[in-house]
């Protein structure tokens, strides 16, 4: 796993309180990591804060699962 | 009219986290009041407060887990968590967790806080100065609201009915369980939950009290002997953070399901003074307007009303209260027992009348008067038993609780008895 893909997947089970096994790239933040779509706006800000990036919405809203958003972060600090 | 009784009650106070523990604590005596140690105080004049005691939720110890996922804690104030956290136990001691969906949309919510939300209000405020509007949280709005603690509780157990919350400062508690109670009076809910929660005890809200020269500033190496309410050397409230909640009921919906009935809502009254924002008037008429009030509600005479638990806060209000209740009882004052439980668990704020309420039940269960502790020197004269140090035994019928706050909003309840 990338040194990005392991912060993001950090990040996600510190703001989600989910298991460390179920943070898998596949994972949907809503579908399989129980977060609303409050908890989904929060994560975009927690990735913000991490990689010192600026997400535009139209980008957050393409960012679904954690391989979604190690994607992103991986171009975006790339 | 459709008669309203008690059948679950839920608490965590400074005394501690349940019932029973507060009970106990009360009866004995005991000050909830310590030294605040979890952030800096040193440049705040009061540095004392009615502390909740933390731990893994054993010996009468509050574990936020057992009321909140850990996850979702993080994105509300205290006040949401202490509210759950007595709904958690006022709906399991009731046993009323409705499934069928009748009887969810016929139970309600209606639980309030005084300024809820407050410490999390100016920790956002620091994020949008020094990081900006995306840093701001999107659990910064639901997390801070005070009907969420209503909302936050009516998804937890499933009640559809009535949602609300009431905000009149230090009178909050009162009013939401009467207004609960007159919901359910008038048809509109057969089951609610109701009562007051607060976490003021943070930097902004000591100092903004502090300013006001409301808290207590003498007492800061001997926090157990700050709260003396009617005492010469009192100097001011003592601040307390916590929560208490009640299920209220339609009598014959609790008698139908056998449930245990602590006592009955019979009188509930309210006034406003109309005189000042912070200060009651000399003459302690709103104080007086809202006991009558109340009495006339429950259609009972002052002689009826076994005991008062005052809302004596340990300031200059509190002779103002006794007098008011002298001018009402006259003669039968000198038969009244009327003493302050917020010289243990110090000023709840919003949540101080709805734990009262509960003091108030428990102590026409079981005949007994809670004390007013600190009260070596009484500074008002009356023929009130203002039961000094020490509880006493006294067989209750009726008792009455008083709640006053800012702004000059008043809430009075009675409570009978259990007599089928």
């Amino acid at each position: 796993m990338s040194e990005v893909a392991e912060k993001v997947k950090n990040i996600v089970i510190d703001h989600l309180g989910v298991d460390a096994d179920k943070v898998v790239l596949e994972a949907s933040f809503i579908e399989d990591l129980g977060a609303d779509s409050l908890d989904t706006v929060e994560l975009v800000m927690a990735f913000e804060e991490a990689f010192g990036v600026e997400i535009p919405d139209d980008a957050a809203e393409t960012i679904l699962t954690v391989g979604d958003a190690v994607k992103f972060l991986e171009k975006a600090t790339a | 009219m459709r008669r309203v009784v008690i059948t679950g009650l839920g608490m965590v106070t400074p005394l501690g986290c349940g019932v029973e523990q507060n009970w106990a604590a009360i009866k004995a005596g005991k000050s909830g009041i310590r030294r605040i140690e979890s952030f800096p105080v040193d440049d705040i004049a009061c540095q004392i407060a009615g502390l909740i005691p933390r731990g893994d939720g054993t010996n009468g110890t509050f574990n936020p887990d057992l009321a909140m996922d850990p996850k979702d804690q993080r994105k509300v104030d205290d006040f949401i968590i202490f509210a759950l956290e007595a709904a958690r136990q006022a709906v399991e001691d009731s046993g009323w967790k409705p499934t069928d969906y009748d009887d969810q949309v016929r139970s309600g919510v209606l639980v309030g806080s005084g300024i809820g939300g407050i410490n999390g209000i100016v920790e956002a405020g620091y994020t949008l100065r020094d990081k900006g509007p995306r840093r701001v949280s999107p659990f910064f709005i639901p997390g801070r609201l005070i009907n969420l603690t209503a909302g936050y509780i009516s998804i937890a157990h499933g009640y559809k009915g009535p949602n609300s919350s009431v905000v009149t400062a230090c009178s909050t508690g009162s009013h939401a369980i009467g207004d609960a109670a007159r919901l359910i009076a008038n048809d509109e809910a057969d089951v609610m939950i109701a009562g007051g929660s607060e976490s003021p005890v943070c930097r902004i809200s000591l100092a903004g009290f502090a300013s006001m020269k409301a808290l207590c500033f003498a007492f800061n190496d001997r926090p157990e002997q700050g709260s003396r309410p009617y005492d010469r050397d009192r100097d001011g409230f003592v601040m307390g953070e916590g929560a208490g909640v009640v299920v209220v009921e339609e009598l014959e919906h609790a008698k139908k399901r056998g449930a245990t009935i602590y006592g009955e809502i019979v009188g509930y009254g309210m006034s406003g003074d109309a005189y000042h924002i912070t200060a009651p008037s000399e003459d302690g008429d709103g104080a007086y307007r809202c006991m009558k009030a109340a009495l006339r509600h429950a259609k009972i005479s002052p002689d009826e009303i076994g005991y008062v638990n005052a809302h004596g806060t340990s300031t200059m209000a509190d002779g103002i209260e006794v007098g008011a209740v002298e001018r009402l009882f006259g003669d039968a004052a000198r038969d009244l027992a009327m003493s302050s439980t917020k010289s243990m668990t110090g000023h709840l704020l919003g949540a101080a009348g709805a734990i009262e309420a509960i003091y108030t039940t428990l102590a026409v269960r079981d005949g007994v008067l809670p004390p007013t502790i600190n009260l070596d020197n009484p500074n008002v004269e009356t023929s009130i038993d203002l039961v000094p140090h020490k509880a006493k035994e006294k067989k209750l019928r009726y008792a009455l609780s008083n709640s006053f706050g800012f702004g000059g909003t008043n809430a009075s309840l009675i409570v009978k008895a259990f007599e089928g």
